[in-house]
């Protein structure tokens, strides 16, 4: 069905034949931002210069940015954001101190949506006025803001299950000792308290967070509270501090992607030998990532609309039900065959994945892929003893450097595929590939070109020398990718895409500039090294000619500017409205209707009919 | 249209030798021309056979020679009647002599096109190349190939030569299989010809192109290596799925009189508010909207337009980088090939250089490519060396699609070192694990290496053409089952199994596999039992179940499974926490019995399903529940001889199966008599159906049965 002409993103890919297997784990996450507004809050993050770069500037803007990121990457997540140490209260209990932010139409705890994100983007500006700030806990009151944040937080999260959704409490601070401003019995007992109130919580699967906010000026103590409530001890509080620094960057500059949580899409049966079948997960670790799609609105009420699809027979125009049968010219016949004998003809094998035997390595062509590669992982879920299996054939088979080749036995694709043994890869940051097969779908012979036989040319030697080798390998040297990693790049058009779509959803004013990551490294490519080894490589292969082909492809593209300018210059002797009025087009030749069609930049292509009927078309508009 | 017009000759070798393969030659010839008539139905072809008693051809009347060769249907346009004449290739009885057949070729197509159709004409022989080449009267055979090449340059012919060797040829004079191979062998050197040696029946199958498609490129430009240099390439697809034929949707409302209807189906779509679904809203009134969170946002194609990304047509080297750094499985798509523009030495020897380099140090490059201007992403890559053994091809580079961070999905996955003992082999199964990887090996060093992808053909495809071959002659044709020599590809080489009999067997002894019993509760299993039971029937029995049964007694059953009906089904009526169990047990039983029938393959279910069928008469005597059993019998007898599976009641009928009699059950209204009687006399047979409905989907239980239920 096609219903995006300019579907750019799209790839024929079967993944959502199988969607039924969803993994039963958290779906969502629920989340609570608790910003601390104390006035200290308020204080520069640098003595001196620049004033308007305060604590809670930080806050404000990271969480802005972690929104939109988050609206986009996994938009059915909730989100609120409650300020404590407030002069103005909102929430559901009524507490003093705390202030729940939110705009019309949208629950406290809810998804975000564009209102949202937008007046939060503004709120810093009025944010005195509105909420204001003032120290919640002072000497001589009772009152216990933080105390009362964390109840308020509690409440919103009272919705959903713990057993659908990660509960989590975000506190933002840069007071790492709320309870400094009392003393003696009362500050014991307002600790206690707090921390109990943090541990109920806790027993109801909310889980909470520290972001402390700290300048090279101010390190916060981790020690004074925020340690015990935690429950941070030794190494685990030493590595925290830095741990929260990276996290604060990464708020800031994540990838804007529509995330996918690990699941399984569906399971495989693997068949050994007859009497062994050992059970697999499989997984889409690598697919294009597409942006969401397009829903078609109604361009005068922008309210969304439903595409309804009907049969009409060809001969008679009568409405008809979607045919059952389908059907083939073939021997001036039509064959007419149902759509349970295709999928008969496409059932070619019992057994899902069929082990055929092992190869070593070097038949395997970069040529044989044809679809992303689907990664295999055992499962003890319904056959109890398959991960041993699947661990010793994967250990013999990385050892003895072979793949196995099987043949999958899909409804609509059954075909021949490798499969990869990968071994674990771990480096400082985590896991960077899990072990696991990796199952390569194999082409068959209908589908593989023989081009470069084609190409087969008996006049010339067509292999370089060595001395044109040795230029290529230096050449090679100097333009060395050291720590490539695949998936460095992030993808332009889909970040663009995103960019722009936030930009219009909040009515910014300004396109954004989205960085081409992919585009070579002019400069590195310009150091004389390079230059130098590309100039020896050139003079080996091209001799003095290369300039001389240059010119010469620059001469065709020449006389290709010299036709169209002649077109356009004759096109002006003619009064085209008038010949289209009289319909006289058609007593022109197919040469001087062509120049229109070159000094209008359409198409020449056709017969003279279709270049008459082009150019009317392109007159009405 | 007619500008990919391609002109055929086959040269098929019907000696001797050659019979035990003639079959085979014949399916895949059939398919060729099949194809043809489907996909390019103005090609020509014509059938020369070699190796005939008879001789039948031009030269021999024009100049004399030329026995044995034999033309079987002059160049023409394929039709319908060329399928049936290469599906009866008449068998030779004399060694032919594929020298003598290849001029007889070329002189039909030199006489048909002349000068013309250059490029365009193919001459494919396939034979087995045992036979000597007789002694030319002047000059030697190395001449005669000479002057064929020469002429075949001239005219724009290409040659295919498909041998057939390997266990196909065992007995046969290795001085004359070797001076066969070196005259071939100077073809490739001379001229456009390719040679393919093929070892068994399968990759005969896949050796001949059936279909023949005109490369198009994708990209026509320079390979910028940088500002400073750039190399003159041309890029093809060289992997592109072959799919399924496109089937168009047929409609039977035309009256049987029309002579001209189409019986196509149009489809139409309408756009209708989702609020006011009365109201109906034209395609260019629509405007596209995004989703961003639970709002859409509204983007008009103009502005979209003027803000999307537009990278500039080029393609542009990152830089190289070590082969190991990219991981096999991250190539995205099929494959592309970068060759250097045909004609321009200059750029075929860059490309050589680069390519080689690369391959000697073992580096890849990295690509950034917009193809074609307007193009909406841009496209990273990696390009690896292509390099040929063939003084006459060029080198030439392989491209294939990385992904980009957004589509790398980082699931973390548990460590195979972390695991518990029990889940890593022990020593001894580690080594049954070595032989078995070792020992089933397909690329053996002294044979051809099997199921090789270039010479591997798509079973389906054959199949699909094959039945549609058989449809048009017999409308109400059944599937045909897979052919036997593409059985390679779906399944293990029996050959290969027997040889290894030993290492397999060590390798299943040594592994125990047990059903897991507490998955007999999930409710998610439901769907996919069905799938996988419908996909094979046999997997089922291939899981080890002996020692599963105790635990899943235990465990306290919901539904009858797959694995285990019966205990299932007992265990279900046993249970007493709910009198609703029994009929859930009957039910799920009487589902389990109906999906066996039905899912049988030549009655290969037919003993399972009788032991469900014992459990379930069983069941419903202990229960006091004949009728439900009796009207189940009843239907099931009913089904099986409406859709051809009569042999089923035959099978109960042989086995003693009975109703319910009144004296096991007293609720039960049938006698003795009429309960042993019933499946010998044959129950009514239901006419209606014809062999289209037979195979429509069936309601799980009947909707008589299923008020039945609700009754109670």
């Amino acid at each position: 069905m096609e219903l995006d002409p300019d579907d750019i993103f799209r790839d024929e890919d079967d993944d959502s034949e199988n969607d039924f297997l969803q993994e039963r784990e958290a779906t969502k996450e629920l989340m609570v931002y608790l910003v601390d507004a104390s006035p200290k809050m308020f204080s520069s993050t640098c003595h001196g210069e620049d004033k308007e770069k305060t604590y809670f500037h930080v806050a404000v803007s990271c969480i802005s940015q972690s929104l939109k990121t988050q609206i986009i990457n996994r938009s059915y997540d909730e989100v609120a954001i409650c300020f404590f140490n407030t002069r103005e209260r909102k929430n559901l209990q009524d507490l003093n101190g705390v202030f729940v932010f939110n705009v019309a139409e949208r629950e406290y705890l809810d998804r975000p949506t564009a209102r949202f994100i937008k007046d939060f983007d503004h709120l810093e500006e009025s944010f005195m006025k509105e909420i204001g700030s003032q120290y919640g806990i002072m000497p001589g009151s009772r009152e216990n803001s933080l105390y009362n944040a964390l109840w308020a937080a509690q409440a919103l999260l009272r919705k959903g299950s713990s057993k659908t959704a990660d509960k989590r409490i975000l506190l933002i601070t840069n007071e790492d000792d709320p309870f400094g401003s009392v003393k003696g019995v009362t500050k014991l007992d307002m600790m206690r308290t707090t921390l109990q109130r943090a541990k109920d919580a806790q027993d109801l699967g909310i889980c909470i967070e520290l972001l402390p906010l700290s300048s090279p000026a101010y390190k916060f103590n981790m020690s004074l509270f925020y340690a015990d409530m935690l429950g941070l001890e030794g190494d685990a509080l030493a590595q925290f501090l830095p741990s929260t620094t990276a996290r604060l960057e990464d708020m800031k500059d994540m990838l804007r992607k529509r995330m996918f949580r690990k699941r399984r899409y569906r399971r495989i049966t693997f068949s050994i030998a007859s009497g062994l079948s050992i059970e697999l997960s499989a997984y889409a670790l690598i697919r294009p990532t597409v942006p969401e799609a397009i829903t078609w609105l109604d361009s005068i009420t922008n309210l969304p609309l439903k595409t309804e699809r009907s049969f009409i027979c060809a001969d008679t125009g009568a409405l008809v039900q979607e045919p059952l049968k389908r059907f083939q010219t073939y021997r001036n016949q039509d064959v007419k065959l149902l759509a349970d004998e295709i999928s008969e003809i496409k059932r070619i094998s019992a057994g899902p994945l069929r082990l055929l035997g092992f190869k070593p390595f070097s038949c395997l062509q970069d040529y044989h892929n044809l679809r992303p590669s689907t990664f295999l992982y055992p499962s003890e879920e319904e056959v109890i003893g398959s991960t041993r299996i699947f661990i010793a054939l994967h250990r013999s088979m990385l050892r003895l450097n072979r793949f196995a080749v099987a043949f999958y036995g899909s409804s609509t694709h059954p075909q021949l595929v490798a499969l990869i043994a990968q071994d674990e890869i771990i480096n400082s940051s985590g896991q960077i590939e899990p072990p696991g097969m990796h199952m390569i779908y194999l082409p068959y012979s209908n589908d593989i070109r023989h081009i470069e036989e084609a190409q087969m040319d008996t006049n010339f030697s067509t292999h370089a020398t060595d001395d044109q080798i040795k230029k290529a390998a230096t050449l090679m040297k100097r333009i060395d990718l050291r720590d490539f990693s695949v998936c460095q790049f992030a993808n332009p058009a889909l970040q663009n895409h995103y960019a722009v779509l936030q930009a219009l959803a909040l009515e910014e004013d300004e396109m954004p500039e989205v960085k081409d990551e992919t585009l070579p490294d002019e400069e590195g490519m310009a150091r004389p090294g390079v230059v130098n080894a590309l100039e020896e490589f050139k003079l080996s292969v091209y001799g003095d000619n290369y300039d001389k082909e240059e010119s010469r492809a620059n001469e065709a593209s020449r006389k290709r500017k010299a036709i169209s300018d002649n077109a356009i210059k004759e096109y002006a002797n003619y009064n085209w409205q008038d010949l289209a009025d009289n319909e006289k087009l058609k007593d022109l030749t197919v040469s001087e209707l062509k120049y229109y069609l070159t000094a209008h930049n359409l198409p020449l292509s056709g017969k003279k009919e279709a270049l008459i009927s082009r150019i009317l078309t392109h007159m009405r508009k | 249209m007619a500008r990919n017009k391609e002109a055929l000759v086959l040269l098929l070798d019907v000696g001797p030798t050659m019979h035990n393969i003639l079959p085979e030659l014949e399916k895949v010839c059939s398919m060729l021309v099949q194809k043809k008539l489907i996909y390019s139905k103005y090609d020509e072809v014509g059938v020369v056979l070699l190796g005939t008693e008879e001789t039948n051809n031009e030269l021999t009347r024009e100049v004399g020679g030329y026995e044995h060769v034999f033309v079987l249907r002059n160049i023409k346009v394929v039709d319908g009647d060329l399928v049936d004449v290469v599906q009866e290739l008449p068998r030779g009885t004399v060694a032919g002599d594929f020298l003598d057949a290849i001029v007889v070729g070329m002189d039909m197509l030199i006489k048909k096109y002349g000068p013309t159709n250059k490029g365009k004409q193919r001459l494919c022989l396939i034979t087995n190349a045992l036979c000597p080449i007789k002694e030319p009267h002047e000059g030697t055979k190395d001449d005669q190939v000479s002057i064929i090449t020469s002429q075949m340059t001239a005219h724009g012919m290409k040659l295919e030569c498909i041998i057939v060797r390997g266990v196909l040829s065992d007995d046969a004079n290795k001085k004359i299989m070797d001076e066969n191979d070196r005259l071939l062998d100077l073809f490739s050197k001379n001229t456009w010809a390719r040679t393919v040696h093929v070892e068994n029946l399968t990759s005969l199958f896949g050796a001949i192109r059936t279909r023949n498609v005109a490369p198009v490129t994708i990209f026509r430009g320079d390979l910028e290596l940088s500002s400073r240099l750039r190399i003159k390439v041309w890029v093809y697809k060289k992997t592109s799925e072959e799919k399924f034929p496109t089937l168009k949707k047929y409609s039977d409302k035309a009256p049987p009189t029309e002579k001209f209807a189409t019986h196509e189906v149009k489809v139409d779509y309408e756009y209708r508010s989702v609020e006011d679904p009365g109201k109906v809203v034209l395609p260019e009134q629509r405007i596209k909207g995004y989703r961003y969170g639970p709002h859409v946002v509204p983007v008009s194609s103009a502005e979209w337009e003027a803000v999307k990304f537009k990278p500039e047509k080029g393609v542009k080297l990152l830089g190289f980088t070590d082969a190991s750094n990219i991981l096999r499985h991250y190539y995205m798509k099929d494959v592309n090939i970068f060759i250097a523009e045909p004609g321009n030495t200059n750029a075929v020897l860059a490309v050589s250089a680069l390519s080689r380099a690369m391959k000697e140090m073992n580096k890849v490059a990295i690509l950034r490519c917009v193809w074609r201007q307007g193009q909406g992403n841009v496209v990273i890559g990696i390009l690896t060396p292509n390099v040929s053994d063939k003084d006459n091809i060029p080198d030439s580079f392989y491209f294939n699609v990385l992904p980009f961070a957004e589509d790398v999905r980082e699931f973390q996955f548990p460590s195979f070192r972390n695991f518990p003992s029990l889940l890593l082999p022990t020593e001894q199964q580690q080594e049954a694990a070595d032989n078995l990887v070792k020992m089933l090996d397909l690329a053996p060093i002294s044979k051809e290496e099997m199921l090789q992808p270039d010479l591997t053909p798509n079973p389906v495809l054959e199949r699909f053409y094959r039945f549609l071959e058989l449809k048009s002659k017999h409308p109400d044709a059944a599937v045909p089952p897979l052919d036997e020599t593409l059985k390679r590809i779906t399944g293990a080489d029996p050959e290969l199994l027997s040889q290894n009999k030993s290492v397999i067997d060590d390798f299943v002894k040594c592994f125990e596999l047990k059903e897991n019993p507490k998955m007999k509760k999930s409710a998610k299993r439901l769907p996919r039992a069905r799938e996988e039971n419908f996909e094979d029937p046999h997997n089922v029995k291939r899981l080890k179940t002996s020692d599963s049964m105790e635990n899943m007694s235990a465990a306290m059953v919901e539904k009858v499974g797959d694995l285990t009906p019966v205990q299932d089904f007992e265990g279900m009526l046993s249970r007493r926490d709910d009198p609703d169990w029994v009929i859930k047990s009957i039910k799920g039983m009487k589902n389990k019995i109906y999906d066996l029938v039905e899912d049988s393959y030549e009655g290969d279910n037919y003993n399972k399903a009788l032991e469900c069928l014992v459990a379930l008469r069983k069941g419903c005597v202990l229960e006091q529940e004949p009728k439900q059993f009796n009207d189940f019998l009843h239907y099931l007898c009913k089904f099986c001889r409406g859709h051809d599976l009569s042999d089923f009641c035959d099978f109960l009928a042989s086995k003693g199966m009975t109703l319910i009699t009144k004296t096991e059950a007293a609720d039960s209204e049938v006698t003795g008599d009429e309960a042993r009687s019933f499946l010998v006399i044959k129950g009514p047979v239901v006419e209606e159906k014809s062999l289209n409905s037979a195979r429509e989907k069936r309601p799980h239980v009947p909707v008589a049965m299923q008020s039945h239920f609700c009754a109670r």
